[in-house]
Order: C-alpha cells, then structure tokens, then sequence
C-alpha cells in the first residue's frame, strides 16, 4: 500500500508518505509560507522512495475543518494530483488526525478535540481509539460555542487549538471528565496518511470530483433577502 | 504545443486548451453570476468554495470536448492575479499539481496580461505595439503595449473601476446585481436630458476616477422623480458620461503615445454604447480599434492558455510553487 497525505489546514503544512505502514513524513509550523513548501515537501518525499505519482495506490489529504483556505489549498493539490495521475482519494477529517497523533503518543482512549474556529466558536470531535489504534469519531463534528459542546460521558484527554483559547470553557462544560489538555497539539500529515490507508482498506476512498472540503461553517454570508 | 489554461481570479470559473498553431481547441466557462446575485455582489468565500466544485469537472470535460488525451497536454497556464486570493488559490494549487502530476512545466499568468492579449485570438489580430484599455469590474487600465510582457502603465483608476461604478449606479437605481448589463439596457430608453460631468477630463493625464460620478449620479436620482422615466434618463446620462470620459482618455493616450491602434478589453467593453463612441473616436483619429469576441471580454481560460502558450514556448515556467499574487502591477511583468 503506497499512500501520499497532504496536510496544510492550520498553521502548520506537511506532507506524508506511507508505504506498507510505514511513515516518512515533512512537517513544519510555517504561517504564510505552505504555498512555498508544500509542492517541494511532496516532491522530495516522493524522489526519496523513487516514485512516480502514478505508483501511488491511493491519496489522502486533511480535508477540514480548518482555515478555509488551508483546507482548499490540501484539496487543490489532492485534486490536481489525484486527476492527474488518476488515483483514488480518502478524505480525512482534520480533527481526526489530531486525535490520531494524540493516540500515537499516549495511552488515553478518549480525546476531546477542539480547534480554534474563531468568531467565539470551535471545531469540535470526541475520537476514541478502536482496536486497531485508529481514531473513531464518536458523534458527530461540529462547529459551536465552547459552552454548547455536545459530549459523550467519558474520561478523556483535550487537545488542539480550541483547548489553548477556550481551555476554562471547556473544562466547564466537559465537569470532571478532563484532567489535562494538550493545546499545542497541531494536525499532520503523517496521521492524516494512517487514517487514510485505513479508510483506503475500509472503503472510503472517492473519485476526484467527490474529494471536496468539509468546512463545519456553511452559512458565510447573508443573502439580500436576509438583512 | 498544447496548453491548458486555467482561469479562477474572480467569480468565473474558465478552462481553455489552445494549441500554439492551431489555435483554440475547447473553450469552457462556468459563471457563479447566479449565486452571487442572491447577495448583492461577489462573496469571495463562496466565489473559491465554487471553484473547487467545478474546476476539476471542467477540466476534464475540455479534454473530453478537444478529443485530447492528457499525454497531449505540453503545459499548464494559471491565472496567479490580480483578484481574489482564496479563488486566485484553488486554481494555482489544481494547476500546479497537475503539472507537477504531468511532469510538465506549468506557468502563472497575469490576469490582466490575459485581457490585453485576448484579441490575438481573434482572426485579424493587432499588431504591436497599441495602446490598451482594460476595462472590467475590478479594473480600469491604460497600458502602452510594444511586446508580450512589454507593458507601460499610462493611467488607471484612482478609485472605482469602471465596471464597479456601474455595477452600484445599477443597484442604486433598483437594478440588482450584477446591473452593469441592465443599467445598458434601461439607457437605451433615455432621453439626452441630462448631462453629467466627465471625470477628470479637463486636466492633463490619463488617470481616471469614477467615484464622483457615482456620488453625481446618486444625488441627481435622488432630486428626480425616480419614475421609470427618469431612471432611464439618469442611466442614459451616467453611461454617457463613463463612455465620455474613456473616449477622451483614450484619444489622449494615442496622441501621447503617437500610436494608431487601440485594442479595447474586459467585461465592459461588451457595452455597446462604449463600444460606438470608442470607434466613432478612432476613426476620427484615423486609428483602428479591436475588441476580443464578446465572449473573451468577460474573464475566460482562453486568454489565460493564450497567454501562457506565449511565455512557455520562450521557455519561462513557474518554479515548484503555488504563486498567487492577489495584488500584482502589470509593468512588472518581464518581456518575452
């Protein structure tokens, strides 16, 4: 199973290849720069392991929520990719792979992941770890005010952005079932790349034209007819 | 060589292949006009979340419609900017990866470079060097043109864009949006009762400025009967003033420059008005004038593949990057 993740929803931008299970992966905290690095991340990682993009089994890339423009930016070079080189993509919840590289580093079962959504809100997803180490979503993402978030009755761990901003919120909100919080904790392609293998074996991958950004926030605007 | 151009700047969203002998292959454009018109103009956010719906499909529609496989495809042309960067963006990341995908070169083209060059895809292209007026709703140009990529910016817009003040002017009057077109439309049933100052004019230079216009305009409707009859009369009057006003910029331009041809380009120079008075001028100044087809006026990836083509076979291509550039001074463009 060869497999190339692309991750560039939050400050940080990486780039990911699997093969057999095994992860290289260029990771780096560049604000403004991922449309100057991301390109030749993928480029090296794919020159290092001698292959062509048409080699890939598949590709997987973060596809939200996130910055709107870093969600794109992953989904633009996936597509551009992935129609190029005709190759199936799995779509990856940026959440998730925050859990996921949580799980990777702990022995926690449960992470409570929030990412700053700005405008006073937060993305929001209760992961478990399944019995093959992979992040499961329990219930549903959503992006809503720290002091409204929809939660499981189980001990866990908080991690990503919105623990940083919203931290006593949260630790409101969720009464005695979180300790302790990891905050700094940002989404990589290298966790991206593992749920994408495993959604790969599950099924999940689409065609090109189904491999589009879930943004959480859909009403952007007011339309006319509305103010 | 094949080129595939690619076109997101704005609310449009265009794929073209053009062939460097054969001219243009397949010509593809999905416009978010209708989306956008429910909100009184373009919402940027919605503009890219459109673009990454539809580029992909069109792109491999215009292979489908050229008959071309992608192993035809020799290089990829990206509009880069100027417009809007989160639609600027969804185009430089599908182009670019492509190509990188491809093994091809890929090249950013400016937008407005798009524009001025769309008339060489017409059957009797101008020579060079002419004089250039861009004219959409998001600019307002002057360009003193020898060569591909040789461009002297002679004057511009200090404040609205042509196109912009049309657009509000025709949502001031209860036109709706985009009402460039209607507020054309409503002149055609004025009365030359009113006139209007023409902006700038009476002063040396070939800057414009049509804010005051606008203000002219909203204040003069404001004092009329606002009846049927009198908004035609302020639309006749304000289109009047706009065509005017281009007309003697651009007599000037040609007389500074000593050069007789002037090609016309962008949204605005589908309106007809302009259209007359700009020829009715160059033929008194016994100069010629070009206009693209009404369709390579508004924002298209033929131009963008056009252009491209032009820059790739002098064997310019865009590093491995994602170049977009939301703000970028056309006189900094190199020459071929």
């Amino acid at each position: 199973m060869k497999l190339l993740a692309v991750e560039t929803s939050t400050e940080a931008c990486s780039a990911a290849l699997l093969i057999d299970g095994a992860v290289a992966e260029r990771f780096e905290v560049s604000p403004q720069k991922h449309t100057r690095l991301i390109l030749p991340m993928i480029d090296a990682l794919m020159a290092e392991a001698g292959l062509m993009p048409q080699q890939l089994d598949a590709l997987a890339f973060s596809r939200g929520p996130g910055s709107f423009t870093g969600v794109r930016i992953a989904t633009g070079i996936i597509q551009g990719i992935a129609f190029g080189a005709d190759l199936p993509v799995v779509p990856v919840s940026t959440l998730a792979a925050i859990a996921q590289d949580f799980f990777d580093h702990h022995d926690d079962n449960v992470c409570f992941t929030a990412m700053d959504a700005r405008m006073g809100e937060i993305f929001w997803g209760v992961y478990r770890r399944d019995q093959h180490g992979h992040a499961e979503l329990l219930g549903r993402e959503a992006v809503t005010p720290a002091e409204q978030v929809e939660y499981p009755p189980l001990q866990g761990v908080g991690a990503g952005s919105g623990w940083g901003v919203y931290r006593d919120q949260l630790m409101t909100r969720l009464a005695g079932l979180v300790d302790r919080c990891e905050p700094g904790l940002l989404p990589r392609a290298g966790a991206i790349a593992r749920l994408g293998a495993r959604g790969f074996e599950q099924g999940l991958a689409v065609d090109v034209e189904q491999a589009m950004p879930v943004y959480l926030r859909d009403k952007v605007a007011k339309k006319e007819s509305e103010r | 060589m094949y080129v595939l151009g690619i076109e997101t700047s704005c609310d449009e969203t265009g794929v073209a292949i053009y062939h460097a002998e054969h001219g243009l292959c397949t010509d593809l454009l999905y416009s978010q006009i209708e989306m956008h018109s429910e909100y009184g103009g373009v919402v940027p956010e919605l503009a890219s979340r459109d673009h990454i719906r539809k580029l992909v499909p069109l792109i491999k529609q215009a292979l489908q419609e050229s008959g071309l496989t992608r192993k035809d495809i020799n290089g990829i042309a990206y509009t880069a900017g100027p417009g809007l960067m989160g639609a600027l963006l969804v185009g430089a990341a599908t182009a670019r990866s492509l190509a990188w995908s491809w093994r091809i070169p890929a090249i950013a083209v400016h937008h407005m470079e798009g524009h001025l060059l769309a008339p060489m895809l017409e059957e009797k292209p101008p020579a060079f060097p002419f004089v250039a007026l861009l004219i959409s709703g998001g600019h307002t140009l002057l360009v003193q043109v020898e060569g591909i990529g040789h461009y002297r910016l002679l004057g511009e817009s200090l404040d609205d864009a042509a196109g912009e003040a049309f657009d509000k002017t025709a949502k001031m009057l209860g036109l709706g949006y985009p009402g460039g077109p209607k507020l054309s439309k409503l002149a055609e049933r004025g009365r030359p009762v009113l006139h209007f100052p023409r902006p700038m004019t009476d002063r040396p230079g070939l800057d414009f400025s049509f804010s005051g216009l606008k203000t002219y305009t909203m204040n003069a409707f404001n004092a009329s009967s606002q009846t049927d009859q009198a908004k035609a009369d302020i639309a006749m009057a304000f289109q009047s003033a706009v065509a005017d006003t281009l007309s003697i910029k651009c007599k000037r331009a040609l007389q500074q420059t000593g050069l007789k041809r002037l090609v016309v380009a962008g949204g605005v120079s589908a309106n007809k008005h302009i259209r007359a008075s700009l020829t009715e001028m160059t033929a008194r100044e016994n100069a010629e004038i070009y206009f693209p087809r009404p369709a390579f006026c508004t924002d298209n990836g033929a131009m963008i593949a056009y252009a491209g083509c032009q820059r790739l076979m002098a064997g310019q291509q865009q590093a491995l990057e994602i170049f977009a550039r939301p703000r970028w001074p056309i006189s900094e463009l190199s020459g071929l």
